[in-house]
């Protein structure tokens, strides 16, 4: 298994290298343009100068050789330098990742967005998965009974009707209509009490709920499709002619043995987290990771993208690998060697 | 696994209990917090004193000289000031200046070479120290300085040398004749920024000062508490600001994010927030929400026209990319396009004020001209396009020899007028598009419709086929206007030298790829001529020579339009300079 | 389904049972879910080819004078904000949503069931496979599809005109861009059901690796694969209408269901039954293919039909 896993992690650094590669070029050939929202009154040849300003008009191999030399020799080098000595404010001669839009650090632009990405995009995945695992057991084992009818239709419209539609949903209900939540979320609301507690919980009530019953949706029916497919397997038949309780038989056996299309789900979904949700995000003004990226991509902001969306890939791998890890537990058979 | 399994099902229930007890308790607090739309638990008891204002776009920095638009120039208006300001006349307004520099003052010289401002004395910056004219001169070195890429480097093309007479006065040099010296410094696209802060920022390294670019210090209203880019801008009052008393909010926000829909709806609706900008929505959308009685539609009326733009060459896709949408020296006319009748016809079909009705409502007239305001340089020689003729249209067409086809398609010598149209993603378009198709339809023109998005539409990436410099297309509908009042710049860009072709990696202004050199010499004696009444006549007769040869066909003089809640005073909507130019006025 | 179906029908010729035809139409009569779902799926299908034909009002024409009305019998679906008859969109806009979810579904779902199951089946494929999975899944949707439409959409126009052109581009794009779910999924499964008993003794009497692949492994991965099919139409339904919201996919007059839910979203204190249909649309078609669904895995599955 160690050494399973250490070569997977030795192959995931030309993975992610071709992959960084391939992303930058991508970007580099879209044709988004980071003057496209300036105002109209801002003459052509002023915009071309901006482009120069940018390095645009380098080539495309010196743009990426450069943005490799930054992230992965001087954002690193200057964290150290931070770490050995977070007094000197001084700026670092190592020149930083920085985003076209904002001109600021990609990497300090990222942290920034973290906590309100976690605070909604990522519990609503917990919830989301809590709601799903259950109802996707029970549906299987009571199939076509109202519970799993209801559980069925119920995620298949969740899954019908995105999340653009829903949130404006609860916003004329919650927000307009009742008045009970917030309709704009607040990114720098500090939690130090009971009241901006409840003040947090009430604003992240909306999102939250709107991104988890989409998950949800989808989850839950890969649950019931697994736990139905193990109903009838011979072990299944096996434990029940030893006199097994059937809930036994579930929780002790059948459940264990349907985790696998879940963990996969449910690793794929991890990642997704840290790419946020763009549609909610945007609904609610959330401002997570999901809006700095569509915001990077409008503008054509290739450092911040190629960044954003590098990171993601290394979350992508990595829990790929915990999926494989995962596999192997829970069915000993599967074998990596 | 049993131990997990059952976990999972209390913490199901558990939730479930939860939000059941929860609904009763938010209805409860609901009437303390919520409904007065306080956003912080903070601020809740300075209400009164607190400014919240929604940006859908997000500021993503508060220099405006390394701005990518509107949004950042808007959000570092409250900070960061010019020497004068438009007011929302389109009349100038001194600001950091005693007064404006005019011949009969003596600020401007005989032939027009150069303009003396007098600054304010009692001026400070939020740090305390005096504001003088080596700040002013430092600005024009820190946007000129070559490797910069100033977002308003033209604002400074012509000029010579700035420099500080004395601690309070400035003397801008030009290199040519310039009847309306007004361009720099004037707006707040150009505001002064402080020497001391910005002196290392020169050139590339403009780029790595986050600190100051996040949080320049200003002689403005307002200074920076917190910024987070593309998210949220904290502002708390200036207490050295020039005015006592002012602003009369002590703290404001910039929030940011979302669409144009949801922002009004946080104004009118919720009442979370006190004023929205850029609202380019239906107009049925807008008055629905103002039927919840918590706020207002404001409009601001400037120099904006929405117009369909006719490409005068060929746009074909069997072209190869050395051909198509070039000029050529006239020798690659648009095949149907390039005839004035056509042109004409197309015009006479559209029936501007249905357009304005489901776009823009209060927001937007029906035009015949692309030079609306400021009202002297309004020609009153094209007024009969505002009415539809369908008749009109078709005997044009008939006369010129388009007969209908079989299909109802006219055609001549195997030429269909059909036409591909092209416009940015956006509703309010999308929605006219259809109209337009419909209205050229009834006069047998086809239309095929595209909508590209604004990033690429708008951007300039040489690469793209789908930029609105590239025109790719027949016709394209987009909104244009000029800054100031002074529209030279303006007509300045359909001279024959400024079309767009790829020996200019497709920049240009001139995207109709018009070329008349009777327009071109006109153009040239506008730039000289500095008699008020001549350059009136001059302007008048440029613009009816763009709208009367049908290079562009104008529709629609469109405002800005914002929304603030009911108890918001002193707002005046100004469509000629940053919507937040006299915040310190801004009252409950 | 008809293509999905086709699959099935290549799964299984090696096998000697009835006509998969007869398999199918026996599962859903016995199955009271499926019957429903195959009513309500005939009856919208039905709706989009004939209803235009019946039903004579343009869908792309609007009207001043009748905008934002609530349904009445002149438009029994009410209209938009410009005029243009609702129902008429509706139909015509099922046309192409259905078109495309199914095309784009089993697209996507012939190289995710292709790539998972080579991957995991063949230990030499699993690593580069896998890894492509992990390129496809770290790039950004939306630079993609520009990229993709600003390569291909004129020469696709030019080729297949505007409409089928666009149509070509945008389920392919689809296809491509979400078939790594159901890769992963299928992996996952692969890796599991080739330790079990009655592959290892196919393996053990020499059955080729190709044979087992189908005749074992195939049939036994079935349930997430459906799963993933009746998820895929609603998915490339919905991504259609972004596509087409941010001018990537057919042209703006062009109605489809879910164009429809997004310009009708705004609307919704409106005419609020402008969203309704559209949503309303999606959700029947993807639920009567989740029961249909249902019935062909248990009509497939062999452990079910052995009972």
């Amino acid at each position: 298994m160690l050494k399973y896993l250490s070569r997977r992690l030795l192959f995931a650094i030309p993975t992610l290298i071709a992959i960084s590669f391939v992303l930058f070029a991508l970007l580099d050939l879209a044709p988004s343009d980071p003057t496209g929202s300036l105002p109209i009154t801002i003459p052509p040849e002023v915009r071309q100068e901006i482009r120069e300003s940018l390095g645009l008009d380098e080539p495309f191999l010196i743009r990426y050789v450069k943005w490799m030399n930054q992230f992965f020799i001087n954002e690193p080098l200057n964290l150290i330098d931070k770490i050995l000595d977070p007094n000197d404010t001084t700026p670092s001669s190592r020149l930083r990742v920085l985003s076209w839009q904002q001109r600021s650090p990609v990497v300090d632009l990222i942290v920034e967005r973290i906590p309100q990405t976690l605070w909604v995009v990522g519990f609503s995945y917990l919830v989301g998965i809590l709601i799903a695992l259950p109802i996707g057991v029970i549906s299987a084992y009571k199939q076509y009974s109202w519970f799993d009818q209801i559980g069925t239709f119920i995620s298949m419209v969740g899954f019908s009707v995105p999340t653009f539609f829903t949130g404006i949903l609860a916003i004329t209900i919650f927000s307009v209509a009742l008045s009970w939540l917030p309709s704009v979320y607040d990114t720098t609301h500090e939690v130090t009490d009971f009241s901006s507690l409840w003040f947090q919980i009430k604003q992240m009530a909306m999102p939250v709920l709107v991104l988890a019953f989409y998950n949800a949706a989808q989850l839950s029916r890969f649950m019931r499709a697994s736990v139905l497919e193990n109903l009838n397997l011979d072990y299944v038949r096996t434990a029940r002619a030893k006199g097994l309780k059937d809930r036994a038989i579930l929780i002790g056996h059948i459940l264990r043995n349907s985790m696998i299309p879940v963990v996969t789900m449910i690793a794929l979904g991890v990642p997704t987290i840290f790419g946020g949700a763009i549609v909610t995000e945007q609904i609610f003004r959330v401002n997570g990771l999901g809006a700095l990226l569509i915001d990077g991509i409008q503008a054509a902001d290739i450092p911040l993208v190629q960044t954003l969306t590098f990171v993601f890939a290394v979350l992508i791998v990595l829990f790929n690998l915990v999926a494989d890890v995962l596999y192997g537990i829970l069915d000993p058979r599967i074998r990596y060697s | 696994m049993k131990n997990f399994l059952g976990c999972v099902f209390l913490a199901v229930i558990g939730l479930v209990l939860a939000a059941c007890s929860q609904s009763p308790a938010i209805s409860e607090t609901d009437a303390q917090t919520h409904g007065n739309g306080a956003t912080d638990t903070e601020t809740v008891e300075d209400l009164d004193t607190h400014l919240n204002i929604l940006y859908w776009q997000e500021p993503s920095t508060l220099n405006p000289f390394l701005s990518g638009g509107t949004k950042d120039i808007e959000a570092a208006s409250m900070i960061l000031e010019p020497l004068a300001n438009y007011d929302e006349n389109a009349k100038m307004v001194p600001t950091l200046a005693v007064e404006i520099p005019s011949q009969e003052n003596g600020g401007i010289n005989d032939d027009y070479t150069s303009i003396t401002w007098k600054l304010r004395p009692d001026v400070v910056w939020s740090d305390g120290t005096p504001f003088t004219a080596d700040d002013v001169v430092f600005t024009w070195q820190y946007c000129t300085h070559e490797e910069f890429g100033c977002s308003v480097s033209n604002y400074f093309t012509d000029v010579e040398s700035v420099t500080a007479v004395d601690p309070h006065t400035v003397r801008i040099v030009f290199t040519r004749t310039t009847p309306h010296p007004y361009g720099p410094f004037v707006g707040s696209l150009v505001p002064i920024i402080q020497k001391e802060q910005f002196k290392d920022c020169l050139g590339l390294r403009a780029q790595e000062c986050t600190e100051q670019n996040f949080g320049p210090i200003g002689t403005g209203p307002f200074k920076v508490k917190e910024f987070r880019a593309n998210d949220v801008v904290h502002y708390v009052a200036n207490e050295s600001y020039r005015e006592e008393g002012k602003p009369f909010f002590r703290t404001a926000t910039i929030k940011a994010g979302g669409d144009a829909t949801s922002a009004a709806r946080a104004v009118l609706e919720t009442g979370e927030f006190d004023y929205a900008w850029n609202l380019q929505v239906e107009p049925e959308i807008l008055d629905n929400m103002t039927k919840a009685g918590k706020g207002r539609i404001l409009f601001g009326f400037g120099s904006l026209v929405e117009r369909i733009i006719v490409n005068l060459t060929n746009a074909d896709s069997s072209l190869g990319p050395d051909r198509r949408s070039q000029y050529l020296d006239g020798t690659n006319p648009h095949p149907f396009l390039s005839e004035l009748a056509v042109r004409k016809a197309l015009s006479l079909a559209i029936d501007r004020s249905v357009l304005v009705e489901t776009g823009y409502g209060d927001g937007g007239r029906p035009t015949c001209n692309v030079v609306v305001l400021p009202e002297e340089y309004y020609s009153d020689a094209n007024e009969e396009c505002k009415t539809q003729d369908i008749e009109g249209a078709k005997k044009l067409l008939d006369d010129a020899g388009w007969v209908p086809g079989r299909d109802g398609i006219r055609e001549k010598d195997g030429i269909r007028l059909s036409i591909l149209y092209q416009t940015s993603t956006n509703s309010v378009r999308q929605g006219n598009q259809a109209f337009i198709k419909q209205m050229w339809d009834q006069i047998g023109v086809e239309t095929e419709l595209r909508n590209i998005d604004g990033s690429v539409f708008f951007g300039g990436d040489a690469a793209s086929p789908d930029t609105y410099y590239k025109f790719f297309a027949d016709v394209q509908m987009y909104t244009s206007n000029f800054d100031g009042e002074d529209p030279t710049q303006y007509l300045r860009g359909w001279r024959c030298s400024e079309m767009p072709n790829p020996d200019k990696s497709w920049v240009g202004s001139n995207i109709p790829r018009a070329c008349s050199e009777e327009y071109d010499n006109l153009v040239e004696k506008l730039s000289m001529v500095a008699d008020r009444e001549e350059r009136i006549e001059i302007v008048k007769t440029l613009n009816d020579m763009v709208v009367q040869n049908y290079w562009e066909i104008p529709l629609v003089h469109r405002a800005r339009v914002s929304a603030a809640t009911n108890s918001l005073m002193g707002v005046e909507l100004n469509g000629w300079d940053s919507e937040l130019w006299n915040v310190e006025n801004w009252h409950r | 389904m008809a293509l999905n179906v086709r699959n099935e029908q290549a799964l299984h010729s090696a096998r000697i049972h009835p006509s998969p035809w007869m398999i199918v139409w026996v599962a859903i009569r016995s199955h009271k879910g499926a019957l429903v779902g195959a009513g309500v799926f005939a009856f919208i299908i039905l709706a989009v080819t004939i209803g235009p034909i019946l039903y004579t009002v343009d869908p792309q024409v609007p009207d001043v004078s009748i905008r934002n009305l609530s349904p009445s019998l002149a438009h029994p679906f009410g209209t938009d904000n410009l005029g243009r008859d609702m129902l008429a969109q509706v139909l015509s806009g099922g046309r192409i949503a259905i078109a495309v979810g199914f095309t784009a579904m089993v697209l996507s779902l012939v190289v995710g069931t292709a790539v998972g199951v080579l991957a995991g089946y063949f230990k030499w494929l699993d690593g580069p496979l896998m890894r492509l999975t992990d390129l496809f899944l770290a790039l950004p949707l939306l630079p993609l599809l520009l990229v993709i439409i600003m390569l291909f959409r004129d020469t696709l126009r030019a080729a297949f005109g505007p409409e089928m052109g666009i149509f070509f581009l945008i389920v392919f794009v689809i296809g491509i861009t979400s078939w790594m779910q159901t890769a992963r999924i299928v992996r996952g499964e692969t890796l599991a059901v080739k330790e079990r008993e009655f592959v290892l003794a196919a393996t053990s009497v020499g059955t080729s690796g190709m044979r087992i692949v189908f005749r074992h492994i195939l049939p036994n991965i079935l349930s997430p694969v459906m799963v993933s099919a009746t998820l895929g139409i609603a998915n490339a339904i919905i991504t259609e209408s972004t596509l087409s919201f941010l001018g990537l996919g057919f042209p703006p007059d062009f109605p489809t269901w879910g164009r429809l839910l997004f310009d009708g979203a705004n609307f919704i204190s409106i005419t609020p039954v402008r969203v309704l249909w559209p949503g309303l649309a999606i959700s029947l078609t993807v639920l009567s293919i989740n029961y249909i669904g249902d019935a062909l895995r248990d009509a497939v599955d062999p452990r079910v039909r052995n009972e």
